[in-house]
């Protein structure tokens, strides 16, 4: 009866028929996830247990009695998640190795409905980042690097047949997920999203890219990055699995008391949808420097789609936004200092064998365990919160919050339903070109369309929307009201309907054999 | 003792202080302590007078079964880190939950100590690196504390007789609710640090009392008065030699008419005796560095209880910024009123401030009117039976039990029975005399069964008494039998007397020491 809504987790229906099974499903999952192994998006493949679960799930709907929908679903998480009995490394050699003892919330709640966890996918070092090139397994590529579209438009104009100088990253820091779901490794996985972590590689990966309300999901057991700005991710290829997924994951967690107490009614999006009574906001200031003609070409058409359905279109503004970048930074360091504070060695993860002191065997610890990037957080966080400091660096960028966040409650107060903005200011760079820029230079350009909606604590979502010229997925982000997800899922539906995006068209079999090198070089490095 | 110890000084110190003028808000109680000293010639200088200025942050674990943020339970003494929760552990990822029990006890003592109590206040992180601190933070009230600008009224007597009590007020600046650290045993001859985390997380009350004390009694008295009243709420058991209240003490001297002096904070005080100990050293200390042309530097010291001084203390080398910043994982904490109250809300999910008011049980100050209105005893001896744990009660069942009037009671609560009890390290509530059988003693002396003489030597008297009822208890007897058995009516001869009590305790010495000790 589930399964009438549509396109809810269409494998789903084929678990339940018997057309195939969960294991035939993990396995068929666990074999993709090895041919396509030199996208390097999971640092830890949990096989073993996979299967186990499978099997289970396979017992349950062997007597009729699965769980629900997600009963068999092959999914998998971002490493900053906590997994009994599976690494949780942060892509960092502080918590390589690092087995903790209990599963986060979501990820309880995903198990507990039946889905079988396939890995843990990779990610920047502490979700910091905007690549996911800088994490201590090496950089995730992104499968549409790989893909026919993208080879048959870009590899001519390049004039070189060498792939390794022109795959593309996948954003991030979430690259790992996006490219799981995008690869078709898995059919959800869990990122985390502080300043687009999730949307920005679900745009360059042409996946749904869902970051809810603040307060809606629960990150007990989320490693945190910015406490006051993480939620939890959704990555899915359509935006009904989306919400099957926000459904099982939603509502008040005892051990997160920034989780809102009212129930959460899950929901199922309409087949028919009527747009013609909405109006949608188009932020002018998110013609932000940079933005390239492409996507404000696309921004443009899909405005249009709206207007011709009978929407209301139009022009707002969030002046405040500009700020977000210098604002964000401030208040990110700040936080990690603070939550970076608890790696000191003793309790778990990496200790220096350098211990002629406590302190001495803190220092080295640190600066063995933390990459350039994560220290020099640490070091600006801790600079904006000195006492002489607080004042004018953490103070000040808690009141230019404030005013972004007022920006979208005037303007939704003003009747707009829902925000349209670009997701990303270009398609995906290679990554020979993106290492040219240091990670703040590209985290700060990056996060630029999509950090407002973590200031404020917005419901967010990616939805792919058209190749670029260069064959590589280009989204477009919805921005709703808080805890109206099933609104803003809706409008995404609809426009996901509208938009077609295609397919892609992977080949995988020729790298094969570059794979394992690859993987090789990227362990041990 | 103390105060004897170093009278002379004192009076040296508030000599000076009494003669000058317009002493603004210290001076007053200068002279009220200098009350005690007389007159004696100046100090070295001659001139130069001092004025102390003490405050005091006391910390105060939260009587409750689980700790502030964490389900873990709170117990003294259980095996190292058997009581530690992945968030106590600082396990990444791992969210604090606030305690409700805790909040309550914080609201409690607050309108205890006539706060307003902050219908909002907020929670923030101190940092700094510490092996048994797991986060590199402790979760704190700095901004925004859970009760603030109340008052403690404690007394103390300014001659050493007992016989003349001045009651003081001290301000109580705020309280705010903290995470206590784990514990660090530094093994020197293994060079290694062993930490337990079981103290990690539990809930501390620290209570910041204004500077308004000036010597190491007031303090006392003060630290004293607030451990009653913790004890009488039950929002804290308050032991200091458990650790459950921990007092630090700011100590500065300076002179009349100037502003405050440099301070210093004294840590590691573990008992009322120490702390005023530690802070007259710490005084005199100051005034002789200072007379002696030295300085007073802005340091931490410990006091040495074994040497009866103050050391600085080396692990806070320089100056520590912690950094402050809000803790984002909680909400601002609200409390509601009667007024406040949302109707549709489940009262089990918040604090009423009104609802706990009204439930606050008579403290101590309350206590001992009632005492003194009730059975005529004088004030001091309202305080005796309080500062004593479980004395009122058996003195309030004495009472009941004896036909003798409370006045007189009183005293051989206090002169005898007491005095028994200190000899013996033992509590009201371990007294080897029960309520009843004192009582019966009383009414054969009241009724003059037995002789005032014999009565007098009380002490004696009163562990006979006990290895009387010990032998005959088995078989029933009374008091009276005893005492007519024992041919104790009317006795005159003390040494006769000490005999009987001697056979008796010869014959059953094991059975004695038994009981004593249990």
């Amino acid at each position: 009866a589930a399964l009438k809504g549509g396109m809810r987790f269409q494998v789903s229906a084929a678990l339940r028929e018997g057309r195939v099974t969960p294991t035939e499903l993990c396995q068929r999952c666990l074999s993709r996830i090895k041919t396509t192994k030199f996208l390097n998006a999971y640092i830890t493949v949990a096989e073993e247990s996979a299967l186990k679960q499978a099997e289970e799930s396979e017992d349950r709907y062997r007597r009729g009695q699965p769980l629900g929908v997600l009963d068999g679903i092959p999914i998998a998480v971002k490493d900053n998640f906590n997994t009994a009995g599976i690494e949780t490394t942060c892509a960092s050699n502080m918590l390589k190795g690092y087995i903790s003892p209990y599963n986060a919330t979501v990820v309880q709640k995903l198990l507990d409905q039946g889905a079988v966890l396939l890995g843990k996918t990779n990610l920047d070092e502490f979700a910091m980042g905007s690549g996911s090139t800088d994490g201590v397994f090496g950089p995730v590529r992104n499968p549409w690097s790989y893909s026919r579209q993208y080879k048959e438009r870009s590899v001519l104009k390049s004039h070189s047949e060498d792939e390794e100088a022109n795959w593309v990253i996948t954003g991030g820091s979430s690259g790992g997920s996006a490219a799981a779901v995008s690869s078709f490794t898995c059919f959800a996985a869990l990122g985390s999203d502080t300043g687009g972590s999730t949307r920005n590689p679900a745009a360059h990966c042409g996946v749904v890219g869902l970051k809810p309300t603040y307060g809606l999901i629960s990150r007990h057991g989320l490693i945190p990055l910015v406490n006051s700005m993480d939620v939890p991710g959704i990555l899915t290829r359509c935006v009904d699995d989306a919400a099957v997924v926000l459904g099982s994951l939603a509502g008040h967690d005892p051990k997160d008391s920034t989780t809102v107490q009212d129930n959460f009614k899950s929901f199922e999006l309409p087949n028919l949808i009527d747009v013609s009574k909405l109006s949608i906001g188009i932020p002018k200031e998110y013609h932000a420097p940079g933005l390239s003609s492409e996507i404000l070409s696309l921004w443009t058409k899909a405005a249009d789609l709206f207007k011709n359905a009978g929407a209301k279109v139009m022009e707002v503004s969030l002046p405040h936004t500009r700020y977000s970048i210098v604002c964000y930074h401030v208040l990110c360091t700040a936080e990690v200092a603070s939550n970076m504070a608890r790696f000191d060695g003793l309790e778990y993860g990496h200790r220096s064998g350098m211990n002629k002191s406590t302190e001495i065997m803190y220092a080295a610890t640190r600066r063995e365990g933390f990459n350039d990037v994560v220290r020099g957080r640490i070091l600006s966080g801790n600079y904006f919160l000195l006492k002489q400091n607080y004042e004018n660096y953490f103070i000040k960028a808690q009141k230019v919050r404030r005013l972004i966040a007022n920006d979208f409650v005037k303007v939704f107060g003003s009747g707009v339903d829902i925000l349209l903005t670009p997701t990303t200011l270009s398609d995906a760079v290679p990554y020979m070109e993106f290492i040219k820029e240091d990670n703040r230079t590209r985290s700060a350009q990056d996060d630029i369309l999509t950090q407002a909606a973590n200031m404020a604590g917005l419901p967010a979502i990616n939805v792919p929307t058209a190749l670029s010229q260069r064959g590589l997925p280009v989204g477009l982000q919805f921005i709703g009201r808080s805890f109206q997800e099933k609104q803003l899922l809706t409008v995404a539906k609809w426009f996901e309907k509208q938009v077609k995006f295609p397919v892609i068209q992977l080949e995988v079999k020729k790298h094969s054999h570059g794979v394992s090198q690859h993987q090789k070089s990227a362990s041990f490095s | 003792a103390v105060a004897r110890g170093c009278g002379g000084f004192w009076r040296r110190v508030w000599q000076c202080g009494a003669g000058v003028p317009a002493l603004a808000p210290r001076g007053q109680r200068a002279v009220a302590c200098n009350a005690r000293g007389g007159a004696v010639p100046a100090g070295k200088s001659g001139i130069a007078s001092w004025v102390p200025v003490v405050g005091l942050e006391i910390h105060a674990q939260i009587s409750s079964n689980s700790k502030l943020f964490s389900g873990s339970q709170v117990q003294f003494a259980a095996p190292p880190n058997s009581l530690v929760s992945f968030f106590d552990a600082s396990l990444p990822g791992t969210l604090p939950v606030l305690n409700r029990r805790c909040v309550e006890a914080a609201v409690m003592t607050g309108l205890a100590l006539n706060c307003s109590i902050n219908k909002k206040s907020l929670f923030d992180r101190k940092h700094y690196f510490y092996a048994d601190l797991p986060a590199g933070y402790q979760i704190t009230q700095q901004r925004v504390p859970i009760a603030v600008n109340g008052s403690l009224s404690y007394s103390l007597c300014i001659d050493n007789k007992m016989s003349q009590m001045v009651t003081k007020t001290v301000r109580i600046k705020q309280i705010q609710l903290e995470q206590d650290s784990g514990k660090s045993l530094h093994d020197d001859t293994r060079s290694q640090t062993l930490v337990d985390l079981n103290r990690a997380g539990v809930g501390l009350m620290e209570v910041v009392m204004e500077p308004d004390m000036c010597c190491g009694e007031e303090a006392a008295a003060a630290v004293r008065e607030l451990q009653l009243i913790l004890q009488t709420l039950g929002s804290s058991q308050a032991v200091m030699a458990e650790g459950q209240l921990r007092v630090d003490a700011n100590v500065s001297v300076h002179h009349p008419g100037e502003p405050y002096g440099v301070r210093t904070e004294v840590k590691n005080i573990n008992s009322v005796r120490f702390l005023a100990k530690a802070v007259d050293y710490e005084i005199q200390r100051q005034i002789e560095e200072l007379e002696n042309g030295g300085t007073i530097l802005n340091e931490t010291r410990a006091f040495d209880s074994k040497l009866g001084c103050t050391v600085p203390m080396r692990d806070k080398e320089g100056k520590q910024d912690y950094r402050f910043m809000p803790e984002p994982n909680l909400p601002p904490l609200i409390l509601y009123d009667a007024k406040s109250l949302p109707a549709n809300m489940n009262h089990q999910q918040v604090v009423n401030i009104d609802w706990i008011h009204e439930r606050l049980p008579d403290l101590p100050s309350v206590k001992r009117a009632k005492l003194v209105e009730q059975y005529g005893i004088l004030p001091e001896h309202s305080f005796t039976l309080l500062n004593e744990d479980g004395l009122t009660e058996f003195f309030e069942n004495v009472v009941k039990q004896t036909q003798m009037k409370p006045k007189k009671v009183i005293g051989w609560i206090l002169n005898d029975l007491l005095s028994y009890l200190k000899q013996h390290s033992l509590t009201a509530k371990e007294s080897p005399v029960s309520s009843f059988l004192l009582a019966e003693l009383l009414n054969l002396l009241d009724k003059k069964e037995i002789s005032s003489t014999a009565a007098k030597q009380a002490s004696t008297f009163l562990i006979l008494l006990y290895v009387l009822a010990e032998l005959w208890k088995a078989e029933g007897k009374t008091c009276l039998e005893i005492v007519k058995e024992k041919k104790l009516e009317l006795l005159q001869d003390e040494k006769e007397l000490e005999q009987i009590c001697q056979a008796v305790i010869d014959g059953q010495e094991s059975e004695v020491t038994m009981t004593v000790v249990g």
